[in-house]
């Protein structure tokens, strides 16, 4: 891990100050330094400038080795001194789709960020960006989780399969296929995520993992999925044209695929 | 989301001297809560110590009869593990209850436990009042939407409610948390895990912060037979529990031999009904005594402007959650 130049992570912040943060950084953080370092000038007379240099001086502070600066001056209203200190970039290695990719990240970002905006795989989805609607759906290690969740540099190593990586060649994945055979999409921007999610819920069921509308917890085996245990399953998925009865029927149908194939099987 | 230095470690005794003498240090596993809360900027820590690599992922019967489950063990895993699912069916369900399947996966048993109250006026620093995340600065909740929030043991500071289904079921079935700190290893029972409000609800528990969740330990349960985990709440799944109500019972015969009640979506803490519990008790398992029990576990209930309608709601759960229990209903 290294410390970038504070020359770097100034821009950065500034960069987020041109955003849409621009409102939040100029007036409600501005004001927290106001108060913090120049008791006499109010809010209103502090420059942009002003501020970042405030900013960078305690911010340098902290770089000193004076880590429990911005806490004894200012408390909770202290964010704005911490935020000028320098983000801390890192090297991570990730299996994306079977290739091992090597990215130079802010610890601060997401999965679903390094995915996107560094790797341009842009399948994956940031829909609420909180863990709510599962949008960003991804599979890390076999097992379904929401990529704006997780900080990619914890995934050191791991194994990642998102949309992008579930057809081979020209063959989509049998999930894919039962979405467009049974209409379960209409906008489409939950439906990479829908597709991750209902992927993995087919293994987890075929694995025996139950759900909160399982009748017997106690018997353990591979899951029997009727209507409500597929809905219940897929509820972490949330899709806001409305497109569940076709998404139910597009997971239906690959289930009882799998169920007569194993029929046949034998096993 | 402010900038931080990232650490992973891979024994409990470097995460313990990680935090040590760091107020701004916290332990990363699953991430889902603590990320969220600092992608608001409430959650503010300038280190993380991702200790999910450290071996606290088992889950194994203890000596006694009872089951230990691993801080780090994920709670899908928790949830689907067959000691869990035949010994505390009470347990495997309330897992099952909270959150989405993604979640699940990422969400580890330390973590949930540790998870934050949903108060609006908690999650969103755009509003000036909460004395849980901005000490002395008033509760926006008090006067404010107020729909969610805590019947019993809340205080004029705070109203939040612990958000969990896991830690419910815990505390009905009188799990300790075993953890480790500088000075070694203590166990902590789930009545005194979490704490009440009062004059400091910026403390959610009375864990220390340089300590380090080992495990959750059940004790050998007399209550698998009979026992059942109610949710309510605005959707039929992934929504967190407007009252939730963990009821268990040990039956001989017609006759309850014993009974363990815990309220979710009511309190700063899972609630533990235990007067409610003694009115089952050695009692015959009529609807006269279930009636009187569910009386008991929402004495002393407070309503606010929103959310008076939980009291009743309360009661009537503990009605349902026991008779489903019994099997009779």
């Amino acid at each position: 891990m290294r410390h970038t130049s504070k020359t770097n992570s100034e821009n950065k912040l500034n960069a987020h100050c041109e955003g849409p943060l621009k409102t939040r950084c100029e007036t409600s953080r501005a004001g927290q330094v106001d108060a913090a370092s120049h008791p006499t000038k109010s809010r209103e007379d502090m420059t942009r400038r002003e501020f970042v240099v405030t900013a960078g001086v305690v911010g340098g502070g902290v770089a000193l080795g004076l880590p429990h600066l911005a806490v004894a001056a200012g408390g909770w209203n202290s964010a704005v001194v911490e935020e000028s200190a320098p983000a801390h970039i890192m090297n991570v290695q990730l299996r994306i789709n079977g290739r091992m990719q090597s990215l130079s990240l802010d610890s601060r970002v997401t999965l679903l960020d390094a995915l996107r905006e560094n790797l341009k795989l842009t399948g994956s989805k940031k829909g609420c960006d909180h863990g709510q609607c599962g949008a960003c759906t991804v599979l890390v290690n076999g097992r379904r989780i929401n990529s704006c969740l997780a900080l990619a540099v914890a995934h050191q190593g791991d194994e990642v399969v998102t949309v992008e990586g579930l057809a081979r060649g020209e063959d989509l994945h049998p999930v894919q296929t039962a979405f467009i055979e049974h209409d379960g999409l209409q906008c489409g921007y939950c439906t990479p995520g829908q597709i991750c999610s209902a992927v993995a819920m087919l293994d987890e069921a075929k694995n025996g993992a139950a759900s909160f509308v399982t009748a017997n917890l106690a018997k353990i085996g591979p899951a029997k999925l009727d209507d409500d245990e597929i809905r219940e399953r897929m509820s972490g998925n949330i899709c806001r044209c409305g497109a569940y009865p076709g998404i139910l029927a597009a997971v239906r149908s690959v289930y009882k695929d799998g169920e007569k194939a194993e029929m046949r099987s034998g096993s | 989301m402010i900038p931080f230095e990232y650490q992973r470690v891979d024994q409990a005794e470097a995460a313990i001297s990680a935090v040590a003498n760091s107020q701004n240090t916290k332990f990363l596993a699953g991430g889902t809560n603590l990320v969220d809360l600092m992608k608001n900027n409430v959650e503010r820590p300038t280190r993380l110590v991702d200790i999910t690599h450290l071996p606290l992922g088992r889950i194994e019967e203890l000596p006694d009869g009872g089951v230990r489950l691993g801080a780090l063990a994920r709670n899908s895993d928790t949830a689907n593990h067959p000691l869990v699912r035949q010994k505390y069916p009470l347990l495997a369900q309330a897992l099952l209850a909270g959150a989405s399947p993604q979640l699940r996966n990422m969400a580890t048993n330390g973590g949930n436990l540790l998870q934050r109250t949903r108060c609006y006026y908690f999650t969103d620093p755009g509003f000036a009042q909460c004395n849980k995340r901005a000490p002395g600065s008033g509760c926006g909740a008090v006067e404010g939407i107020n729909r969610i929030h805590a019947i019993l043991g809340a205080s004029k500071e705070c109203i939040a409610t612990h958000p969990s289904d896991m830690c419910v079921a815990l505390a009905a079935l009188d799990a300790t948390v075993r953890v480790l700190g500088p000075k070694g290893e203590r166990s902590i029972g789930m009545a005194d895990f979490h704490r009440l409000p009062g004059k400091t609800p910026e403390v959610d528990t009375n864990l220390h912060p340089d300590e380090l969740i080992l495990s959750i330990d059940l004790p050998a349960s007399p209550y698998a037979a009979h026992s059942h985990y109610l949710k309510i709440r605005d959707r039929a799944s992934y929504a967190f529990a407007l009252v939730s109500v963990a009821a268990a019972l040990e039956m001989d015969g017609q006759q309850v031999r014993s009974a363990r009640i815990a309220l979710g979506g009511v309190a700063h803490k899972p609630w533990r009904a235990q007067e409610a519990e003694k009115t089952l008790a050695g009692k015959p398992f009529s609807t006269a005594v279930i009636e009187a029990a569910a009386k008991h576990a929402v004495g002393g209930a407070k309503g606010y402007q929103y959310n008076s309608f939980k009291i009743e709601m309360a009661r009537q759960s503990v009605v349902r959650a026991l008779k489903i229990a019994g099997g009779v209903a």
